[in-house]
């Protein structure tokens, strides 16, 4: 007599999925499932197509963050064309990269979580979002609002556009910074320090607190990020670091060039999104965390006084390392605070106006990985190429993907400990979805399309009967 | 030279015996839209881009002479959506996809959708499965984005001499070629000289390297070229 419940589609993430949670006679629970329910096959029909290409493609993976793409895809063309990039490339690509996290993770924080904290868990689901957030606390909503703009707009500044900049390109970037953007970005970097400084510390006097940071699960795991050669947080370049829950390094200083020795990809047949593992320990033993939690579990130190003090704070005094899911929040709002302060250094650095940009080079290596931190976690790019520089070949492991095994595991353990007896309500589903919402997914980069749809529930019976029904328009 | 009377649009002109009716249209400052015909190559009506209304009967411009007390209607209703649908089905025939390619904001195709008013194409996609050449150590050509202009084959044979590009196979299943279908790189004939890449309209022949948006093309360079020719 088992019976099912589904929550199908997920709401306030980046893309299409649905929840499956079995439960057994005693309707107590017994697993669940988070299946991403779309397929995009970017891999293979991205095979014939050049090099040069290759960013503007890849890039439609996404249109929340297509910059991760351009600038994992543009790297990955650096080591095909065997090429160092000039030094104020590198600063530029940097400076997107900070950009781009500012306003992925103001996105996630903001619009699609913050609804959740401030308004309540069991709130009415129609004011649950954005527009309930802005009646209820309009100053907040209107600075972090103002906070996505900021990464957007330096996004555009930049690339020529906010949304699919083809600007990152094998060897470098193809234009340049003007003095008036710099300009720009230093007279509007104090009000985003601002807005972050208030938002953390709100967050942290009303929300984090044992009972909260606890109810989106907590269970350790393996982390996974990228560190510079000391150890300190790291976005765009470094090696790989893995940690695990008692802050002991399993692996350091990993050439991301050889990946696969340590990522692998297991698939179930119910999930078009596949489960990447740490290969020694197996599938699914070797589960690990990417993303805000991963990077900030792996790294020494941000490197800048602001974040550092936050990190200091966070960490507490203990080696342990947080394995609460409901920290990827807190952890977000960290690094968008090391991200604008990594922005000031950048913009002050004389080498970023350089008109030299681009190394020009032709096919030098047959074979080329890029690697480095998209918002939600480690984004691998690995291309074959013939040698006239056509695309022979194609993997893509994406941050998403790399959460997929610690999803699956939270959404199972917030369920166990609300439902029972069969029963739930409609604020216990949503605080399932809230520790799927806390990594913030992006199913479109996962499964190599977005959008927000109503949310539906069924109980169902053995024998197909809808046992209870939940529909959120 | 001699000269005859016509009537375009209403309007009584006279012009030298043996003009087309596009070279007139040009000399009176009444725009007709083109594609396969650049001033300095010969005309080969391909694209029926140019199309005129000459007392009733629907011709091409470029290649139809002028004759005395010719009617012509350069612009109305039906020559409008005549165009659209003609460009509708070039768009069809292949995979012209904008935001991946090279050409993109420098395109004639794209400039001509824009300028034609094209909101969507009506017809089905033929979505053909067509490969890229990047075996020429400067060009590559993305049989994917060509719309069979032949300007390739025009400059190459007419300005260059080189005669490298042809048209093989009918319909849908014609394509440029290289030599007699060889790969461009092994193309003995072919000089490097890059013409075919400044002439073609689209991102079908490019430079390598170049990413997505970054290819600028200037096919005025051989009509002045040509000029410059004649003028010696």
């Amino acid at each position: 007599m088992n019976k099912e419940i589904r929550i199908d589609p997920v709401t306030r993430i980046e893309g299409h999925a649905k929840i499956t949670i079995y439960l057994d006679d005693a309707g107590e629970v017994n697993d669940a499932h988070f299946h991403v329910t779309e397929l995009r096959g970017f891999e293979k029909f991205c095979e014939g197509r050049t090099l040069w290409e290759m960013p503007s493609l890849t890039a439609r993976i996404c249109g929340i963050c297509p910059v991760s793409h351009i600038l994992a895809s543009a790297k990955t063309g650096d080591a095909i064309l065997a090429v160092r990039i000039p030094k104020a490339a590198e600063l530029l690509r940097r400076l997107m990269n900070a950009a781009q996290f500012v306003q992925s993770h103001a996105l996630s924080f903001f619009y699609l979580s913050a609804p959740d904290m401030l308004l309540g868990w069991d709130s009415d689901p129609a004011q649950r979002n954005v527009i309930g957030l802005i009646g209820a606390n309009p100053d907040l909503a209107r600075k972090g609002i103002r906070l996505r703009s900021f990464g957007q707009q330096i996004i555009e500044r930049l690339g020529g556009k906010k949304i699919h900049p083809a600007w990152a390109v094998p060897g470098g970037v193809n234009s340049s910074l003007s003095k008036e953007d710099v300009d720009f970005i230093k007279a509007n970097l104090p009000e985003a320090l601002e807005t972050t400084r208030v938002t953390l510390d709100l967050f942290k006097s009303s929300f984090v607190n044992e009972e909260t940071r606890g109810m989106l699960s907590d269970f350790p795991s393996l982390f996974m990020g990228l560190v510079s050669a000391d150890g300190t947080w790291e976005h765009y370049e470094g090696n790989i670091r893995i940690v695990d829950s008692q802050g002991n390094i399993v692996v350091d200083q990993f050439d991301p060039a050889h990946y696969p020795e340590i990522v692998q990809e297991a698939s179930e047949g119910w999930s078009y999104l596949k489960f990447p593992h740490y290969a020694p320990l197996g599938y699914p033993e070797g589960m690990y965390r990417v993303g805000p939690l991963g990077r900030v579990n792996v790294c020494d130190r941000f490197g800048t006084p602001l974040a550092d003090a936050e990190l200091e704070e966070f960490r507490a005094g203990t080696q342990e390392r947080s394995g609460r899911v409901f920290d990827y929040h807190y952890t977000r709002l960290m690094e968008i605070l090391a991200s604008l302060e990594r922005m000031e250094r950048l913009i002050n650095d004389e080498r970023i106006l350089s008109p030299r940009i681009r190394a020009e080079a032709g096919i030098n290596e047959l074979e080329g990985v890029g690697i480095h931190e998209a918002p939600r976690g480690t984004l691998f790019h690995h291309y074959k190429v013939d040698p006239n520089g056509v695309i022979q070949w194609v993997n893509l492991i994406v941050s998403t993907g790399q959460n997929n095994l610690a999803m699956n595991r939270s959404i199972k353990e917030i369920a166990q400990q609300h439902i029972h007896n069969g029963k739930f309500d409609e604020g216990i589903l949503n605080r399932i979805e809230g520790g799927i919402r806390a990594f913030d997914p992006c199913l479109s980069c996962s499964v190599h399309a977005v959008g927000q749809m109503p949310l539906m529930l069924e109980l169902e019976g053995p024998d197909g009967e809808t046992l209870d029904r939940l529909v959120r328009d | 030279m001699k000269e005859i009377l016509i009537r375009i649009d209403g309007k009584e002109v006279a012009a030298p015996a043996g003009s087309t009716i596009l070279e007139v249209a040009q000399q009176q400052g009444i725009p007709i839209p083109t594609l396969c015909h650049l001033d300095g190559l010969s005309d080969i009506g391909g694209c029926r881009m140019c199309i005129v209304d000459v007392d009733g009967k629907i011709v091409t411009s470029c290649t139809t002479k002028i004759a005395a007390g010719m009617e012509v209607i350069t612009n109305n209703d039906r020559l409008a959506e005549l165009r659209r649908l003609n460009l509708e089905l070039i768009f069809a025939e292949r995979n012209h996809v904008c935001s991946m390619c090279v050409s993109n904001n420098h395109c004639e195709l794209q400039d001509l959708a824009c300028d034609l008013g094209m909101q969507n194409v009506e017809v089905p996609y033929a979505y053909p499965r067509l490969s890229l050449d990047a075996t020429h150590p400067k060009f590559i050509i993305d049989h994917n984005r060509c719309i069979l202009c032949g300007r390739c084959v025009r400059v190459c044979a007419e300005i260059e001499g080189a005669h490298v590009w042809g048209i093989a196979g009918r319909g849908s299943e014609a394509r440029v070629i290289t030599e007699l279908g060889v790969d461009w790189g092994d193309a003995e004939k072919c000089t490097d000289c890059g013409k075919c890449v400044e002439v073609c309209p689209t991102g079908a022949i490019v430079e390598k390297g170049k990413a997505t948006a970054e290819m600028v093309k200037h096919p005025e360079l051989v009509t002045t070229l040509k000029e410059r020719r004649e003028n010696d």
